[in-house]
């Protein structure tokens, strides 16, 4: 008796699990939320899905659009192993990386900071310095380029006031990275408001709770204010390296990868290989190792942010 | 009178001193740091106004001694350009993608918001997911495509995925769903609302200021794409602003028209700037929400 009404049981809950698991409201609540996203899932497999999968495949082939794909192994790979614009482009693209988001991160906090302390004008700087982000894209690129420009350009004016000779920026090897570098300073407005929007958020019982604990400015932002913007800055910062292992429009409107290849971004070169070159394939096996760059440089913050970010209202994840 | 005068100058001298030294500090850094960074601005606008004999003069003039309003209407008159032209498709391609993006994605983030299914939270980490999902890596396959339906050299690439939604906006839209009460869906459905009116006679009015900063965001971003267009469209008349300006740097003239460049850039980042002065209160809490720049 006592096994057949464990069976039944089991039966019942069985049944549950497997054939009856969703109630008549459930089965009904889940079509319409089939058909509300359905828009996002037919644009997911034809934009998303399907150009990963592709760019897989073309990435071992040999492609010029004209002719059908040839299959041809891991040639794309090791072609791309020795060539120099490859490993030139995968340099160019670190070096901006690794020097303009870092700086471009400390300064936009560092105002954020100095108008967070309530300075005379407050609200005047934070528009007057967000106002240049406004400037983007091409527009700044165009107006950046004539900044540098070496015979009439503002900068070399600014340089002279200080005594400093002209410089031939756009034009010389050793100096065009850097000036994209300067370049990407400007854009600094938009990352000092969401620092800002962060500083404000910190609530006000902790800073004086440092206070009364007898904690000097020093202490109580890398104690409490910091770890309280921690989240805020490293979103920024995955943002950044993300943004700028794609950059492209300086490169294309101004330098077109010159002088010498200096400025002959990794972006750069997926579009020249692929759109003037006609080499398909060859450009999506770089565009695969973009892909695995990203999200591997995007893991790696994460994992090192684990020891050093707080969550608030939960544990470290 | 003389003592009132002298109240006031006491009062000032208090509110001085209120002032901290570090303030003041801060405040000396700010004022050097924001005329830095605003003075290129000055040099476009005064470029753009600049005779093409001035705007080589070093040191560059701080006012233009001749004010060359002509460079703006010769951007216009100047058929070699067609910046009128390039400017409609720019207009027409961001206005038909904010329309786009609003439509599908506040779709797809109420479909997110109001209902379970089993594998809903599954697809909305994927819809985060294709956040990281850089444009170079799938522009190839995207743009043979398009090619492959006959689209090459026209506005359509650049407008039709953002009727499939767009990934930042349907995260934001869905935040912003999940925040209103169930409560009121109740009441909908009792007053006998079918779900899609839930969405449409309900939701979206309530959704005005998310909305909002959906549409100043996705104008901005698809007003300033350079990449895409550059793949697709090959003809100078449909050319979007972006495509247009970078060509007109490279071609035609023998000395780059630096006066021309500045007006048309001025021209292009005047739609921004007056979204900006409209919903400057979007604007600064989109910036703060998507943590786009």
């Amino acid at each position: 008796m006592r096994g057949l009404f464990l069976l039944e049981k089991w039966l019942e809950n069985a049944e549950g699990a497997v054939l009856l698991k969703l109630s008549k409201g459930q089965r009904r609540e889940s079509r319409y939320f089939y058909f509300f996203i359905s828009p996002w899932i037919i644009g997911f497999i034809i934009f998303a899905l399907y150009p990963v999968g592709a760019s897989l495949y073309y990435s071992f082939t040999d492609y010029d659009i004209i002719h059908a794909p040839v299959f041809v192994g891991m040639d794309n790979f090791k072609e791309l192993f020795h060539d120099d614009q490859f490993w030139n482009s995968i340099v160019v693209t670190l070096k901006y990386t690794f020097i303009s988001v870092p700086i471009t991160l400390f300064l936009s906090l560092i105002f954020a900071i100095l108008i967070n302390q309530k300075v005379p004008f407050s609200g005047f700087f934070r528009t007057a310095m967000y106002f240049p982000s406004m400037i983007s894209g091409v527009s700044m690129a165009l107006l950046w380029f004539w900044v540098f420009n070496p015979q009439a350009g503002l900068f070399n004016y600014g340089l002279s006031l200080f005594g400093i000779d002209p410089i031939h920026w756009f034009l010389d090897e050793k100096y065009a990275l850097w000036a994209l570098i300067i370049m990407s300073f400007w854009g600094l407005g938009g990352g000092m408001l969401i620092f800002l929007a962060g500083l404000q958020g910190v609530p006000a019982h902790l800073l004086e709770a440092a206070r009364l604990d007898g904690a000097g400015r020093w202490k109580t932002f890398w104690n409490v204010t910091f770890p309280m913007i921690s989240p805020v800055f490293l979103f920024q910062l995955i943002i950044g390296v993300i943004e700028s292992f794609q950059v492209f429009t300086q490169a294309y409107t101004i330098t077109r990868g010159g002088p010498s290849y200096s400025t002959w971004f990794y972006v750069y070169n997926i579009y020249i290989n692929a759109f003037k070159n006609f080499r398909y394939g060859y450009a999506s096996a770089m565009a695969w190792i973009l892909l695995i760059a990203v999200l591997f440089i995007t893991y790696l913050i994460m994992r090192a942010s684990k020891r050093y970010v707080y969550y608030e209202g939960g544990q470290n994840r | 009178m003389r003592e009132a005068a002298l109240k006031e100058s006491a009062n000032e001298v208090r509110r001085m001193r209120k002032w901290k030294l570090s303030q003041i500090i801060g405040f000396v850094i700010l004022l050097l740091v924001t005329i830095t960074m605003l003075s290129p601005v000055w040099f476009m606008v005064t470029t753009s106004l600049k005779t093409t004999k001035e705007m080589l003069v070093f040191p560059p003039t701080l006012i233009p001694k001749v004010f060359a309003w002509g460079n703006f209407s010769e951007l216009f008159t100047n058929t070699d350009i067609k910046f009128g032209q390039q400017y409609r498709n720019s207009l027409i391609v961001s206005i038909f993608t904010v329309i786009g993006t609003i439509i599908s994605s506040s779709f797809v983030a109420f479909g997110f918001a109001r209902y379970q299914a089993r594998s809903s939270s599954f697809l909305f980490m994927l819809v985060l997911s294709t956040l990281m999902l850089p444009y170079p890596a799938i522009m190839i396959p995207q743009f043979l495509l398009f090619m492959n339906l006959g689209l090459h050299d026209s506005l359509l690439p650049l407008i039709l995925p953002s009727f499939f939604g767009s990934a930042y906006m349907i995260f934001l839209l869905k935040q912003f769903f999940s925040t209103l009460p169930d409560e009121l869906y109740n009441a909908g459905r009792i007053d006998g609302c079918s779900e899609f009116r839930l969405y449409w006679n309900l939701t979206l009015p309530l959704a005005g200021p998310a909305l909002a900063t959906v549409a100043i965001f996705s104008f901005i971003w698809s007003w300033n794409d350079l990449l895409t267009p550059v793949l697709y469209l090959d003809s100078q008349e449909n050319f979007t602003l972006p495509v247009g300006m970078a060509a007109m740097l490279s071609s035609k003239f023998r000395l780059a028209p630096w006066n021309l460049l500045m007006a048309a850039s001025i021209l292009s980042v005047l739609p921004i700037m007056l979204l900006f002065a409209v919903a400057q209160k979007r604007f600064v809490e989109g910036i703060v929400l998507t943590g786009i720049k």
